[in-house]
């Protein structure tokens, strides 16, 4: 097709009405998952849950209880818990590695490689731009828990007997109760990484430099669980986006405790807001030289 | 605000950016008339890029006001930039993406573009760049003129009315280069706008329309290309032993002798105001029984211009 044929055709052919961002939203999304990092990523997370079950199958002693990470006893007995150990010893610092990572590229990746520019005079619109890239990073974080529960879940399986799962609270749940269970653990600690991906745009929005804005954002979550250990800081520690982050024990209770989950979610929304509304006020006024 | 829409394509009134204590574009008065193929011409670091990161709303005026296809920007940025294809400072892409995946997420994030006829569209924006064959190449595969082609190629996704290209030859191979020229005459054919950023001057003398040239941040001169040419004026080199009946002659009409030749046998003459005919001068010459070796009528060329607009230092002035 020649362009002389294009310009024939009519305006429809190439214009439709504005749509909300879903196809950016899509693009974003495959984009990132397109990216042989990502999925480096993903897979070093699913190698934590497969090194701690090696590690207890191939040490024929029991780990003494009480010693290493919570749960850790249990592994041997039931495989369901290799899950549990790998999410709980991912949460202080490989997650927020990975999330760090993908929050800060956000816009300083796009500005470094020059294609910021492109998208901002589409045009992406510098609002949905920025929303889009929320999404996609909290989607990541979904991903990146996901990949420790499920390939916790599957060597538990392939390594150890599967049964009832005795909970904190003494009681015993089901095989499917549990998978349950996990999969709520997997969406607090998701909804834990909410708060710090918020903070990671915000870094991002003010550099052209991707490896700045990841590493800020790295050091900011190793900051945060610093300060929540000093018992000095104690009127400090609810309002670090970390405070609740190991607080997922309360969802292996007998009923359900929600409350550590509630608090939660509240912090995370409240460092979205605040940290949301500092990137639009940056990403929105900001000269794009790059 | 309609007249002015289809009268000019750009207008800026006294666009302005400045850099903490440095004047990047300085009270700035475009006017690219619609339909024309405007060159913008300027030394390194003269101002274009930052002039180009204005219109289209990257960075935002220090000072002045911007209208694009008669609206104001950036107000009016998402209603004027679906019109708008650009390539602004050499081609951006994610290197890790084919060419094809590249355009197929900068299409995405217009969102006025219909995804129904984004496959074809992309097709035909390769095509017409000449990158199909290196369509599913990784972009950090592609050589540099790869590249800036993927980069035209991007600004033609959909049909613009105005076409912003900043160095659009640049790493282009000779090939190259004239299949842009001949894009962007094609593209002037069907009424689309053409600004396009240079300092291959002879490139512009060959496609433009009008012209306009910066100079450490101002505009010091627009217009036609004629007109930019003219200003400097014609002249005449005249090869001939009877050097004072010819002075004489060429006093007749108005015409100041700048240098004789350097064996004397050479005399340049250059117009006054009112640029006769040649031939009456020759006819005059030879009535004054001046032997006529040769006769030349010489127009300063656009880059003897820009010389004299811009200075002749090699230093970037900033
Ligand atoms: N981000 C920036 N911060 C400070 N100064 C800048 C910035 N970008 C450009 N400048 C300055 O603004 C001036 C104009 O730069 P610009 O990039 O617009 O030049 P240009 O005419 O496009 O040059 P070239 O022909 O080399 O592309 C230069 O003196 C440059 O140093
Ligand atoms: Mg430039």
């Amino acid at each position: 097709m020649s362009r002389s044929d294009m310009s024939a055709l009519p305006d429809a052919v190439f214009r439709s009405r504005p749509a909300l961002g879903l196809p950016l939203l899509v693009s974003e999304i495959s984009v990132l998952f397109r990216r042989r990092r990502t999925w480096a990523m993903l897979a070093s997370l699913a190698l934590i849950p497969v090194l701690i079950a090696l590690a207890v199958r191939l040490t024929s002693s029991r780990p003494p209880s009480g010693r290493g990470p919570a749960f850790l006893d249990q592994v041997s007995q039931n495989g369901l818990f290799v899950s549990f150990v790998g999410l709980l010893v991912s949460v202080p610092l490989f997650l927020p590695l990975t999330v760090g990572v993908v929050a800060g590229d956000t816009i300083a990746g796009e500005a470094s490689a020059g294609t910021l520019r492109y998208l901002l005079i589409a045009p992406a619109g510098r609002t949905r731009l920025l929303i889009v890239k929320y999404l996609a990073t909290a989607v990541f974080c979904v991903a990146a828990t996901l990949a420790v529960a499920i390939a916790g879940a599957l060597i538990g399986v392939a390594l150890f007997p599967i049964g009832p799962v005795t909970l904190l609270s003494g009681d015993s749940i089901a095989v499917g109760d549990s998978i349950v269970r996990s999969l709520l653990i997997a969406a607090y600690i998701t909804v834990s990484l909410l708060g710090l991906s918020a903070i990671g745009l915000f870094i991002s929005t003010m550099t052209d430099v991707p490896v700045g804005a990841m590493a800020t954002t790295i050091v900011l979550s190793v900051v945060s669980q610093v300060l929540d250990s000093l018992p000095q800081l104690d009127w400090l520690h609810p309002w670090l986006f970390s405070h609740y982050w190991l607080g997922f024990a309360d969802l292996l209770r007998q009923p359900i405790s929600w409350d550590s989950f509630g608090s939660n979610a509240l912090l995370q929304s409240g460092y979205i807001v605040v940290f949301g509304a500092l990137a639009f006020g940056r990403f929105t006024t900001k000269d794009i030289l790059s | 605000m309609t007249s002015l829409a289809s009268e000019f394509a750009i207008r800026t009134e006294g666009l302005t950016k400045r850099f903490g204590s440095q004047l990047a574009v300085n009270g700035v008065d475009l006017r690219v008339p619609s339909g024309a193929v405007f060159g913008f011409l300027g030394p390194n670091g003269s101002g274009k890029t930052t002039t180009i990161r204005l219109l289209l709303g990257l960075a935002s005026a220090t000072s002045g006001e911007i209208e694009l296809l008669g609206r104001r920007m950036p107000d009016d940025l998402a209603a004027v930039l679906p019109e708008v294809g650009a390539l602004v400072e050499g081609p951006g892409f994610y290197p890790y993406l084919s060419g094809a995946a590249n355009l197929y997420r900068l299409d995405a994030a217009d969102g006025h573009a219909t995804s129904v006829t984004r496959s074809a569209r992309v097709q035909t924006a390769l095509e017409r760049v000449g990158l199909s064959h290196a369509a599913g190449k990784k972009v950090k595969a592609y050589s540099l003129g790869m590249k800036q082609r993927l980069g035209i190629a991007n600004a033609l996704l959909i049909p613009r009315r105005l076409l912003v290209l900043d160095e659009p030859t640049n790493g282009l191979d000779p090939q190259g280069t004239r299949e842009v020229r001949s894009l962007i005459r094609l593209l002037a054919g069907e009424g689309t706008t053409i600004f396009v950023s240079s300092h291959l001057l002879a490139e512009i003398e060959q496609i433009c329309t009008d012209a306009a040239v910066m100079s450490v941040g101002r505009l010091v001169a627009q217009g036609t290309l004629s007109e930019l040419r003219g200003v400097g004026g014609a002249r005449v080199r005249l090869e001939s032993p009877d050097r004072n009946a010819a002075i004489t002659v060429f006093t007749r009409f108005g015409m100041t002798v700048a240098e004789p030749g350097p064996d004397g046998t050479e005399l340049l003459a250059s117009f006054g105001t009112l640029e006769p005919a040649p031939d009456t001068v020759v006819a005059a010459l030879v009535e004054a029984h001046v032997r006529v070796f040769s006769f030349t009528v010489e127009r300063p060329s656009l880059e003897q211009r820009f010389v004299d607009l811009t200075g002749e230092g090699f230093d970037v002035a900033q």
